[in-house]
């Protein structure tokens, strides 16, 4: 990946700036990775379609981007998207979704566009609650999630969208967070390049919803930084080697109040102790050590520890799952329509 | 005064008094109500019904169910499910919420499920807009469903508790849509005068339940195993259209069940709205017919013209669903000249919905006022005062005239 200068994705590629996305939105990185990975490939704009919903991610394309944008109905983007792209294949149709619009009210589009294989690029934001709306639930809000229509805990359990997706049958799908960027803008020009139903699920920061969410005191402007470094320390990467030199503690109360009593337990080990946001547990004290073991049994009598977690535990997996090749719908559709046309005019 | 004895109630007492916006208006109506299965999908302006409500669900203030649905069309089918096993029901929506309801709302009027939905009426798409018109409603205008439209948050809360006996009532059986302005009324705090929670209990007590002939003899409707019925099978050229009459027939006594009930509201809250509410109207020469929130701006137009000395008066239509049409022409009949204010627009209509209807219930009458339409507001664009008494302007010379020369006038909006 060349890095060019800022400027020149912005003018090139967005229609105007500011954008209307609260401080520390992970949009704006979604937008970056897009028209980077839009420059990388040389795809003219003229080439480019792209087709939203109803929701904070639908704002991406429209009315920021600067090529053809289509900004439509809450969670119908894929069947406007299917619709454009069957008439006009060579076109290269993005739909810029969100959890709330692609995998809740428009779920139904979502299974049988991918079911279809047409060759649409999908992203879906996902930030876990329907946050333009004021941070309801939504079907990829983590159980337990405070929203502001489960106050006190999401009893339901949320879509893992990228299995979902993959089971439908599309053929490229992954799973990035707007904390991997450089991962994010190389899945996108795979998609891009995919002949059917790419999908990228994004795990993005939404400082305005998640703080309730996750639970993050503290002030607003150092939100979107924790979030971010929240969701590197609650995923890993598939394919990747895992690091197996740390531990989680999870405090019975804050883990400032429990910090002193794990360092002075654990002092013969000289670990290294760190407070970190996980999406999982909430915030909790990381603990860097060789010698793992021995320190999760000299923490489990510990009182102030309700439970000490394996590097692994809640995490979320990242990485590209799906890479593989079967026919195309809009390519199949336009062939039956030419072969009945032969048969016709041959007899 | 707060009298609990004999009387009844009146309640005017600061105790009872709430700051609330429209929206918080209906959640704690809703809350004192406590139906057994609330439904919804987040949409603005309707938002802040479903947090409170939900707030209410988590506190373990209400035993109702609350189930976070995936789509207004989910959140209406399952409240007509839930309504057909006997349950009462809400839902609460705006604009493109309510259009994608649209095929359930023939549903749930034709099963005849007194399901009672707030809608915060805004704008539909496209372009996107979130502010408020009346186009949702308006578009709901033929689904069977009773309208109610409301002027402040105070006939919000009172609406909200009213339409459970309206919808409920065993001449009736038909859902309830209660309107109120987006944005207007849903985001706008005022105060609100409340009644106690035992009140509203016993005045919308238990769901009554009309009989049917069941598979195994008389039975409620409503889906029971002891007494099954058949709910909304095929119905095809031989029945359909009783069926339809029957919905009619249930609409026209709707137009005496609503004054009923609302005259017993009044006897306990001291506030009562029948079916069309007119102000000044006895002696007035112009006036003006519209529906919700700025007929409150109208009203104060109206008091500073009569202080200049022009008769105007204001006509708000609280029930556009029956069409109070006796009401209407009663009121209406000697009066000269008449502007209607629609807030939608019919395309390719000859005038706006709202004004038709006045037309239509003006046909048949030899006396009948000169009848102009006004469309105003669209998308959230503000009606101030100033634009009101401009149309009043428009109504005097139409009377000197004698004529309306152009059947519609779009107000505020770029040549």
């Amino acid at each position: 990946m060349t890095v060019k200068n800022l400027r020149y994705y912005r003018e090139k590629f967005v229609r105007h700036l500011p954008t209307r996305f609260c401080p520390g939105c992970g949009n704006g990185v979604i937008l970056n990775a897009f028209v980077r990975a839009l420059d990388d490939l040389s795809i003219p704009q003229e080439r480019v379609l792209c087709v939203s919903g109803i929701g904070c991610s639908a704002w991406i394309p429209n009315p920021y981007f600067s090529g053809d944008s289509l900004h439509t109905t809450h969670g119908r983007a894929l069947a406007f998207a299917t619709g454009a792209k069957v008439y006009n294949r060579n076109l290269k149709t993005v739909v810029f979704t969100g959890d709330g619009d692609g995998a809740g009210i428009g779920g139904n589009h979502l299974i049988h566009a991918a079911r279809r294989n047409v060759e649409i690029t999908t992203i879906l934001v996902n930030n876990m609650n329907y946050g333009m709306t004021g941070g309801q639930t939504a079907p990829t809000t983590l159980y337990g999630g405070l929203t502001t229509t489960t106050p006190y805990g999401n009893p339901e359990n949320p879509f893992n969208l990228t299995s979902l997706v993959a089971s439908a049958g599309a053929t490229y799908v992954a799973r990035w967070s707007t904390y991997h960027v450089i991962e994010l803008t190389k899945s996108i020009k795979e998609a891009l390049q995919n002949e059917g139903f790419s999908f990228i699920e994004v795990l993005s920061q939404c400082p305005t919803q998640q703080r309730r969410m996750f639970g993050l005191s503290g002030t607003s402007s150092e939100a979107p930084q924790r979030i971010l470094e929240m969701f590197l320390e609650s995923t890993y990467i598939r394919g990747q080697p895992l690091k197996n030199n740390y531990l989680y503690a999870i405090p019975k109360k804050t883990p400032e109040a429990v910090f002193k009593s794990v360092e002075t337990k654990l002092s013969g080990f000289h670990p290294k102790l760190k407070i970190v946001d996980h999406m999982a547990f909430g915030r909790i004290i990381k603990i860097n050590t060789e010698r793992v073991e021995e320190v999760k049994r000299s923490l489990k009598d510990l009182d102030d520890v309700e439970k000490v977690a394996d590097p692994l535990e809640g995490k979320i997996e990242l990485g590209v799952f799906v890479k593989c090749e079967r026919p195309e719908f809009v390519k199949t559709l336009h062939n039956i329509i030419e072969r009945v046309g032969e048969n016709r005019y041959g007899v | 005064m707060y009298e609990d004895g004999e009387k009844g109630l009146i309640v005017t007492d600061e105790r009872l008094m709430m700051g609330l916006n429209g929206d918080e208006a209906v959640a704690y109506a809703i809350k004192q109500v406590e139906p057994d299965v609330v439904a919804a999908y987040p949409i603005t302006p309707q938002t802040i019904i479903v947090e409170r409500f939900s707030e209410y669900v988590a506190n373990g203030l209400v035993k109702t169910d609350f189930v976070s649905v995936e789509s207004e069309h989910s959140a209406l089918s399952s409240c007509i499910g839930a309504e057909a096993a006997g349950a009462r029901a809400f839902t609460a929506t705006a604009a493109n919420g309510l259009a994608l309801m649209w095929e359930m709302t023939f549903i749930a009027s034709s099963l005849r499920l007194p399901i009672v939905m707030a809608v915060a009426n805004r704008a539909l798409s496209g372009p996107i807009n979130i502010h408020n018109d009346h186009s949702d409603a308006m578009g709901a205008r033929d689904s069977g469903w009773i309208q109610i439209w409301c002027e402040n948050s105070q006939e919000v809360y009172d609406a909200c508790i009213e339409a459970w006996r309206i919808g409920e009532h065993t001449n009736v059986q038909l859902p309830v849509m209660i309107n109120l302005d987006g944005f207007t009324l849903s985001h706008t705090m005022e105060n609100v005068f409340t009644l106690p929670d035992d009140v509203v209990k016993n005045f919308v007590r238990d769901r009554r339940f009309i009989k049917v002939k069941g598979h195994l003899g008389e039975s409620e409707l409503r889906l029971d195993p002891g007494t099954p019925i058949t709910m909304g099978p095929f119905d095809l050229q031989d029945f359909y259209f009783e069926h339809k009459l029957q919905q009619v027939e249930a609409m026209r006594r709707a137009l005496e069940a609503i004054p009923e009930v609302d005259a017993e509201y009044e006897a306990l809250s001291g506030r009562g709205y029948r079916l069309i509410h007119p102000y000044m109207v006895d002696d007035a020469e112009l006036v003006i017919v519209g529906l919700g929130s700025t007929m409150g701006t109208a009203s104060y137009v109206v008091e500073k013209l009569r202080e200049k000395g022009v008769k105007a008066g204001l006509v708000k239509i609280r029930v556009f669903r029956p069409f109070p049409k006796d009401e209407l022409v009663k009121t209406l009949r000697s009066i000269p000249v008449v502007g209607v204010l629609d807030r939608a627009i019919s395309f390719g209509a000859p005038n706006g919905p709202l004004c038709e209807e006045v037309k239509t219930a003006f046909y048949e009458e030899k006396d009948r006022p000169l009848i102009a339409n006004f469309i105003h507001g669209l998308g959230g664009r503000d009606t101030s005062p100033s634009m009101i008494e401009g149309m009043f302007h428009r109504l005097m010379k139409i009377k000197s005239r004698g004529r309306v020369d152009q059947l519609i006038e779009y107000v505020g909006v770029r040549e």
